[in-house]
């Protein structure tokens, strides 16, 4: 394939969205002009100097024919795909921490409104899902989908588009949950005009997407790509049903639902779960199916199995959303659906977990070698772990003892920082040196130090969780012999501190993991190696530093 | 269409539409002929950097 290619197409799609980004210029200036209240007019500012911003990218990027970069894929989107990732999980597992500290020590909300529990929590929860995932899903995707396709990312500066308004996403819904502005549905609380925003950026992704299939050289759409493209499409469903809602103002931030009552849970926790399922599940499968296979040097175990994988698993995940309302106003055969189904997904993920670990089958010394690969295989069995669990506890006898009560939240950690952290830090591990041109990382030794500091604070986390969370559950369903209830709920909150200090403390070995990889990776692209000599006495490291 | 007939509906022919379309994927997936595509197919993620 030719190197570099200007299509007539390009040309068009830059002036454009030229025209369309002088459009919203113009809205920004209105949107501050006539703002209804404070927040508004500052976010009408942000979308403002973006689409100025924009203007000037354009014009000094648009028509060239990319950065001069020789390789025949479109890379820069993604290398700055790989900086936003590891910015925005930095952020986001800082935030985690710091909220982690709030619960064990309630002083530290400082009694200020922006910093306090209620507003860092989903802005914990966004950076971490939203920024840190979806930057590694959207970066990851353009680089695999145009290495498994062979061809060029399509849409000339649309790829741009979707990293530069998926960020304006992020500082919109962030600033927005500090100051105050929030509709109030557990992962989905930006408010209307975010929504609207996100809804354009992830129609444009959609589209890149499709067109670089379109214009694929290899006949068989690889399997990670059926993956990202259930995740694409799958988040657009849900998003545009969830947050249907009516402003209040077309210049204010606030909205109302179109749903209420019980349509409104059951509508939320389809979202909800979906996106487990859909972000957090299939879009790092896509990961795992690419990444893993590349890194082991060895073709997926099962080709087969990972075709029945992705079929079995898109079709039953989503109808489990109703376990989140297990004893509620929910039917109750709508309860024993989500149940049932729920269940049923044991089988495609563990089916999808051992074509994961077995595809290093006949490179198993690797994991003794390769610390990168060991993060790969220990988040492929997170997501085993994490997904025999959850199916547990969507039982309605044990969601009773469960529900409510920081099981769920160990649960949720097992998943996330086990399966999408290690799975995500083992992708950017891959891809850094692969895409800044460098023949091997800084250093595998700061690998295996990030592993195991990340490993022991998952571990604390998760147990502290199992136990804070049954001693929880125990103690709001404990009776004496007159059948009055044998603790108050105060107490049941003092009998957590221990635990939520252990959690934290899970939280700062966590970060610091994440803070040794940030320096790993900026010495790679600085293109420095580190001379692993002291290591080198022993045999373990040896073989490392030979790598 | 009453609610009855709805959940009538999608108890049989929802429960069969499903099941068949999983017997379409396992057969398309086991299916002999398909075999060299796939056994390319586990290959392509080392064909590229």
């Amino acid at each position: 394939m030719s190197v570099q290619e200007t299509a007539p197409g390009n040309t068009v799609i830059s002036w454009l969205m030229g025209v369309l980004l002088l459009a919203g210029a113009l809205i920004g200036l209105m949107l501050t002009a006539f703002a209804a209240d404070p927040v508004m007019e500052f976010h009408g500012l942000l979308f403002l100097l973006f689409c100025v911003g924009g203007v000037f990218f354009l014009i000094r990027y648009g028509s060239a024919k990319d950065d001069g970069d020789p390789s025949p894929y479109q890379d820069s989107v993604v290398r700055a795909g790989v900086i936003a990732s590891m910015f925005w999980g930095i952020a986001g597992f800082a935030a985690g921490l710091m909220i982690a500290l709030q619960l064990a020590f309630p002083v530290l909300n400082f009694d200020l409104p922006w910093i306090n529990f209620g507003r860092l929590r989903p802005l914990h929860t966004s950076a971490v899902i939203f920024a840190f995932g979806g930057n590694v899903l959207i970066a990851t995707s353009f680089h695999v989908v145009q290495r498994t396709c062979k061809a060029r990312l399509a849409g000339g500066v649309a790829p741009w588009f979707v990293f530069w308004g998926y960020q304006l996403f992020i500082v919109i819904a962030a600033t927005g949950y500090l100051l105050g502005v929030t509709q109030s549905k557990e992962y989905a609380e930006p408010e209307w005009y975010a929504d609207l925003w996100l809804t354009l950026v992830w129609v444009v992704y959609l589209l890149v997407f499709l067109g670089t299939l379109w214009k694929r050289k290899e006949p068989h759409i690889y399997v990670a790509n059926w993956f990202y493209l259930a995740f694409i499409v799958t988040i657009a469903m849900l998003h545009i049903v969830n947050n249907l809602a009516v402003p209040v103002s077309l210049t204010g931030v606030k909205s109302y639902s179109l749903f209420s009552g019980v349509q409104d849970a059951l509508t939320q926790w389809w979202y909800g779960h979906n996106a487990v399922g859909f972000f957090l599940t299939a879009g790092f499968l896509g990961i795992m199916y690419y990444f893993v296979p590349k890194r082991a040097e060895r073709p997926v175990y099962s080709y087969r199995l990972s075709i029945v994988h992705f079929w079995s698993l898109i079709f039953l995940y989503i109808w489990a959303g109703p376990h989140h309302l297990h004893y509620t106003a929910l039917p109750e055969w709508a309860q024993t659906l989500g149940m049932t189904f729920s269940i049923m997904l044991w089988m495609p993920s563990w089916g999808g977990m051992i074509n994961g670990l077995m595809t290093l089958s006949g490179a198993w010394d690797k994991l003794r070698t390769d610390p990168v690969i060991r993060m790969l295989v220990v988040s492929v069995a997170f997501y085993g772990m994490s997904t025999f669990e959850g199916p547990v506890m969507s039982i309605k006898a044990v969601n009773s003892l469960s529900h409510y009560t920081d099981w769920t939240v160990g649960h949720v950690h097992s998943g996330a920082l086990g399966w999408v952290g290690f799975v995500s830090f083992g992708a950017l591990y891959v891809l850094t040196p692969l895409l800044w041109r460098r023949s091997q990382l800084y250093s595998l030794a700061l690998v295996s130090w990030h592993f195991w500091i990340a490993s022991i604070g998952i571990v604390l986390y998760i147990t502290a969780m199992w136990v804070s969370g049954i001693l929880q559950g125990l103690m709001w369903r404990a009776y004496d012999s007159l059948g009055f209830l044998e603790y108050s709920f105060v107490e049941t909150v003092e009998a957590m501190h221990p635990f939520y200090v252990i959690r934290a403390f899970g939280g700062v070995l966590f970060l610091a993991g994440a803070l040794i990889m940030a320096y790993n990776l900026w010495r790679t692209v600085r293109g420095d190696v580190r001379v692993e000599g002291v290591a080198a006495a022993r045999p373990m490291a040896a073989a490392t530093a030979a790598e | 269409m009453t609610y009855q007939n709805v959940a009538l509906f999608a108890d049989t022919y929802g429960l069969l539409y499903l099941f068949v379309l999983f017997l379409g994927v396992v057969a398309y997936a086991l299916w002999p002929r398909n075999k060299k595509k796939f056994d390319h197919a586990a290959r392509i993620p080392l064909e590229e950097d």
